[in-house]
């Protein structure tokens, strides 16, 4: 079995692991990081979205091993003892969020987005969040608290 | 998905060699394509050998009149290239127009190329600007490059190194996409070179293909009234949930008149 050794939300972490496994059923099952969710087996809703060197990745659609060596973030790493990160602060300000299933990918692929943009238009927004989809809030909300948290990260 | 071997060569060579090696090796680039496929049990190759630690395969380079660009580069990369967005900004629109964010930060030029897939973006831009593709062992033209659905003139295990892109005097891509998956129900990219303009359609018909009628027309006059009257025949075009062939020709003409008119502002 291959070993890989990387480091989770700034923890270094060495593991075995098949080579088959997809990084978010290594994130939820073997490392018991249960915040990232799967929504689907096509690669399209995004509710596995984590971080991967920096860039926001679909989960579902990458090995663990070809993670070997990178620096991951998920949705655990967010809030600081007890403190919401700004964004998630934004959703739950906006209430951008009904059954919650869609919310930690929304979560980590608008801080990736509001990294490159820091003030991004409503337009902006929806173009970035095209590979993310809520079954529930209709995306008004959603849409409102990105460029809520996309203020309140530039404050 | 079933079982396989994993390696992670750090050369071209390696990865060659260790193609030739396997039972029934695959090249594994961004994996936005091959993985879902492996998941649905529609693929189960004996070995993956994984491209991402090559990184001769990443580079961005350019001369005078042509940018290279490395097989396993990123949507995301080819988007955000200064180089490409200065001399070749009809290329970096329809990389920053694949997909989403998450997708065109692993998917890759290479992966996209072998891949063939009918409604893909890029084949448009390899046809229309006339680029090369540069394997492992020779030199491809794009003209000849993709040859069915699904299917290109890639030997076994034959691995893409780079695209050779030729600047063109005018160039731009429209494209309508499905409006969940965002592939190209259909997709034209125009271009304008001193001697030659040419035509590309992705996504119409089983793989792309180029439009001879438009190309003489906007040779004697690049606009879009040059075309105004062109329509292509709907006969083999693609039929499914979500265009009729006839529809799909109806795109294919109004799109190539944005293209024009895109390249000329
Ligand atoms: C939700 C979603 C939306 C998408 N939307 C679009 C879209 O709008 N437009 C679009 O064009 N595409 C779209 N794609 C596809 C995406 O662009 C993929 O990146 C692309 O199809 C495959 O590239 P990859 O790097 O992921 O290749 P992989 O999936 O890793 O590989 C694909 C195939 O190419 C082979 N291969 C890879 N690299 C090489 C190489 N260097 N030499 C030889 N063979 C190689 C592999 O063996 C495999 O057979 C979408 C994908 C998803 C999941
Ligand atoms: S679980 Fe749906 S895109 Fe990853
Ligand atoms: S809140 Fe239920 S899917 Fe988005």
């Amino acid at each position: 079995m291959p070993t890989i050794s990387l480091t989770v939300n700034g923890q270094p972490v060495t593991e075995e692991v098949d080579a088959p496994t997809l990084l978010v059923k290594f994130l939820r099952e073997q490392l018991k990081l249960t915040g990232t969710h799967v929504g689907c087996d096509t690669s399209q809703c995004g509710a596995c979205v984590v971080h991967v060197n920096g860039e926001a990745v679909k989960s579902c659609t990458m090995l663990a091993v070809q993670a070997d060596g990178a620096e991951i973030l998920t949705i655990e790493s967010l809030a600081n003892n007890g403190t919401l990160h700004p964004m998630q602060q934004a959703f739950h300000d906006k209430h951008a969020l009904q059954c919650g299933f869609c919310t930690p990918g929304m979560v980590m692929a608008s801080i990736a987005l509001v990294r490159d943009n820091p003030d991004p238009s409503e337009d902006d927004v929806r173009q970035g969040l095209e590979g993310n989809l809520c079954r529930c809030t209709g995306y008004q909300n959603i849409v409102q608290a990105v460029r809520a948290g996309a203020k309140n990260m530039r404050d | 998905m079933y079982d396989f071997r994993y390696h992670r060569p750090a050369t071209i060579s390696e990865a060659v060699d260790l193609f030739r090696q396997c039972d029934d090796g695959q090249y594994l680039a961004g994996g936005q394509t091959l993985i879902p496929v492996m998941k649905q049990r529609l693929a189960s190759p004996s070995d993956l050998i994984d491209l991402a630690r090559i990184d001769e395969l990443k580079d961005i380079s350019a001369t005078e009149s042509a940018i290279t660009i490395g097989g396993m580069t990123t949507h995301a990369a080819i988007a955000a290239s200064s180089e490409v967005r200065s001399r070749l900004a009809a290329l970096a629109d329809l990389a920053s127009g694949i997909g989403d964010p998450h997708v065109r930060n692993r998917g890759t030029l290479g992966g996209s190329i072998a891949n063939n897939d009918p409604t893909a973006d890029y084949p448009a831009a390899i046809v229309a600007l006339g680029a090369t593709i540069i394997t492992d062992r020779r030199r491809i033209e794009g003209d000849a490059f993709f040859t069915n659905i699904f299917e290109t003139a890639l030997e076994e295990g034959e691995l893409i190194r780079a695209v050779e892109f030729p600047i063109p005097e005018r160039a731009a891509y429209a494209k309508f996409p499905n409006p969940a998956s965002r592939y190209a129900i259909a997709g034209v990219m125009v271009s304008k070179f001193a001697d030659i303009v040419r035509v590309a359609v992705t996504g119409a018909g089983p793989f792309v293909f180029r439009v001879p009628d438009m190309e003489a027309a906007l040779a004697r006059d690049f606009s879009p009234e040059a075309i105004e009257k062109l329509q292509i025949p709907a006969g083999d075009l693609n039929a499914d949930l979500h265009a009729s062939p006839a529809y799909r020709a109806h795109l294919v003409s109004i799109l190539a008149k944005r293209a024009v008119q895109a390249a000329k502002e």
